[in-house]
């Protein structure tokens, strides 16, 4: 039977301030669901014409292809000290870094937690997949124990390397940031919750309140050897018990 | 010895690392290095090498631990590529002035913005003044054998200074070669263990790298600028003992190909020169005069050996993947430098380009060859050109030309 498709009704669409640009990312791998939740954000908050994304180093290194914003590509680990200087520069910009686990927990540590500390009127996203993806599944700093990496071939040993850091935690333990909340993707129930902690970082900005950050527990089947529904599972049952979901400061 | 196998300079550099038999490697992932660090982490896991691997957080703190393993008489080593050298700038400068051997392969790649993870030069020519040795492989043989060779250069009492092992990114990092892997046994006789030196030592307490008045403090730059120096007949040796013992020739300051008559030399670092070699060939078969150096150490530089070298030739062609904005290619720069004051020496002109992985093909290097011939027949020729950019925008040319 011929679809009119001008009697259909729309019940979904791509948000107004994502482009047509394909993802560059593997199938499985949450970083697209992420990207359309923080495209529909600004899209809810009207905030596209005013709106600056800082793409960091990683998987997501191409991040400014898929916003309809300005876009700042960046140095490894320095998207939360460049967000501070396009704030501190134009106040009247809304200012969102995307940054995966190596970028924001490990090379760029310092600059992560001392923009927190600053309480900078900014909203950092923080993908945490337990790996570095793009360089082909080195160990992160988040890397969960005994998980095996291309630089961990037998798991990671916490005796020489450590255990998986929870940063939101440390950053929580600062006086100045408003909002900081863990959340995942793994389904529906989880989707729509981390959409409304995306549109509440951003909201926050909005307001002047000050540093939110959203970490997102994200996938990486490639690198996991995990099937996309594996995946899903394994962050449900598995790397939720080392890092909880939930709300660790809302000083909103 | 064992033949060929088939393998990326990324993994011939991880076997070199194994066989000189490294005890620390702090390091950090950055492409098109990684695999370098993922092969060193496998054979540690394997039992294959006893090494500590330290993935650190990021590559200022790998050079740091790096540097602090090697102060205490070990045999250190890291990798690293494009910005993880940049980021590695001030421990750069700490490990040459501190005078520790380590060994550093350096995955050649540019240097953003705009981000690009292809080879050039850039990373390596911007620490050029660090006090780091800097060798350069044409190769993947080359890159094993090299760094074979830059522990014993880098050890060497009469040197002690860190050496780089240059590798471009993608042309050999992610390229398949037959190489040599040799045996142990046989490294053994090449590299000794680490001559013992007076470093961080708990029977004889000291403190190291402390604050000095200035009129002390040119003292130690003078003795680095002295190892540096020793270091040409140290890299040299070296090289020698290599190519007697493994019948390969990887070593030396500069190698030279179908230079002795050549009109026409070009001179080039890395890859670049084992892509002239193959023109040079081509060009000698149709009875040009043509000729190829490969600068093998670029620091320390071999001035006097250049200068000798080019003495016969009435043009060089020096083709520079890297650039000294506001003045001019480096390479290029210091071949005029080492011809200052020689009566018999050719005209210089800079190639740039092959940067951010453009080619060096036979396309350039038969338009530089073009370049080369006008000079030669006295025609007005530019001292520099740019190869492979376009007209801009606003229609103006690179030049400056409208």
């Amino acid at each position: 039977m011929p679809v009119d498709v001008a009697r259909m009704t729309k019940v979904f669409e791509r948000p107004k301030s994502l482009t047509e640009a394909r993802y560059t990312y593997c199938p499985g791998c949450h970083h697209g669901v992420i990207t359309r939740i923080i495209g529909q954000t600004i899209d809810e908050l009207g905030i596209a014409e005013r709106t600056v994304g800082i793409a960091p180093v990683g998987c997501s290194v191409f991040a400014y292809l898929w916003y309809r914003c300005d876009a700042v590509q960046v140095a490894h680990g320095r998207a939360s000290a460049v967000a501070t200087g396009i704030k501190r520069a134009r106040p009247d910009l809304v200012v969102f870094s995307y940054q995966g686990d190596g970028d924001f927990a490990s090379i760029g540590t310092a600059e992560s937690l001392h923009a927190a500390n600053r309480g900078e009127n900014i909203t950092v996203i923080f993908v945490n997949n337990q790996i570095y993806g793009m360089t082909g599944g080195e160990m992160a700093p988040t890397t969960l124990v005994h998980q095996k990496t291309t630089t961990t071939p037998d798991g990671r040993d916490p005796a020489t390397c450590g255990y998986p850091i929870r940063f939101s935690e440390i950053i929580a333990t600062l006086d100045a940031p408003v909002y900081v909340t863990r959340q995942a993707l793994y389904d529906t129930r989880r989707i729509q919750d981390c959409t409304k902690a995306v549109k509440k970082a951003f909201q926050n900005q909005v307001d002047g309140k000050g540093y939110s950050l959203v970490e997102i527990l994200s996938t990486c089947p490639t690198n996991w050897r995990m099937s996309p529904t594996q995946a899903n599972e394994h962050v449900a049952n598995v790397v939720t018990q080392v890092f909880p979901l939930g709300d660790l400061v809302d000083r909103g | 010895m064992t033949s060929g196998r088939n393998m990326t300079a990324t993994s011939a550099v991880a076997y070199a690392a194994r066989l000189a038999q490294v005890d620390v490697v702090a390091a950090y992932p950055i492409t098109p290095q990684t695999r370098i660090i993922e092969a060193i982490a496998k054979f540690v896991a394997d039992g294959e090498m006893k090494a500590q691997f330290v993935q650190v957080e990021s590559e200022h703190s790998a050079l740091a631990a790096t540097i602090a393993a090697s102060s205490n008489g070990v045999r250190a080593f890291t990798a690293t590529s494009s910005q993880g050298l940049l980021y590695m700038h001030e421990m750069m400068h700490w490990a040459a002035s501190a005078r520790v051997p380590i060994v550093m392969a350096n995955v050649n790649r540019a240097v953003a913005p705009p981000w690009n993870i292809y080879g050039d030069h850039q990373d390596a020519i911007s620490q050029r003044d660090t006090g780091w040795l800097q060798l350069f492989a044409e190769t993947n043989q080359h890159a094993l054998d090299m760094t074979l060779q830059a522990f014993r250069i880098a050890e060497d009492p009469r040197v002690q200074l860190p050496v780089m092992v240059n590798l471009d990114g993608f042309t050999l990092s992610h390229t398949y070669e037959p190489v040599v892997v040799p045996e142990p046994e046989v490294v053994n006789r090449f590299l000794a263990p680490r001559p013992a030196v007076d470093w961080l030592d708990v029977e004889h307490p000291k403190t190291i790298n402390g604050v000095v008045s200035p009129e002390h403090y040119i003292q130690f730059r003078a003795l680095q600028k002295d190892a540096a120096r020793r270091a040409l007949v140290v890299i040299e040796e070296v090289g020698e003992a290599f190519a007697e013992q493994f019948c390969r020739d990887s070593g030396g300051l500069l190698s030279l190909e179908q230079v002795s008559d050549a009109e026409i030399v070009f001179v080039a670092l890395g890859s670049a020169a084992s892509t002239i070699r193959s023109m040079v060939r081509a060009w000698r078969s149709v009875g040009r005069k043509v000729g190829v150096i490969s600068v093998r150490s670029y620091r320390p530089f071999p001035d006097a050996k250049m200068a000798e070298a080019l003495a016969g030739a009435r043009v060089a062609v020096v083709w520079d993947r890297a650039y000294s904005f506001g003045c001019g290619g480096p390479l290029a720069g210091e071949v005029k430098g080492a011809l200052y004051g020689r009566e018999s020496r050719p005209v210089v002109l800079s190639a740039v380009g092959g940067f951010g992985g453009a080619p060096v093909g036979p396309t350039e290097l038969e338009k530089a060859l073009e370049w080369a011939d006008a000079s030669m027949q006295g025609r007005p020729v530019p001292l520099e050109t740019w190869f492979g950019v376009k007209a801009y925008r606003d229609g103006r040319t690179p030049d400056g030309k409208e």
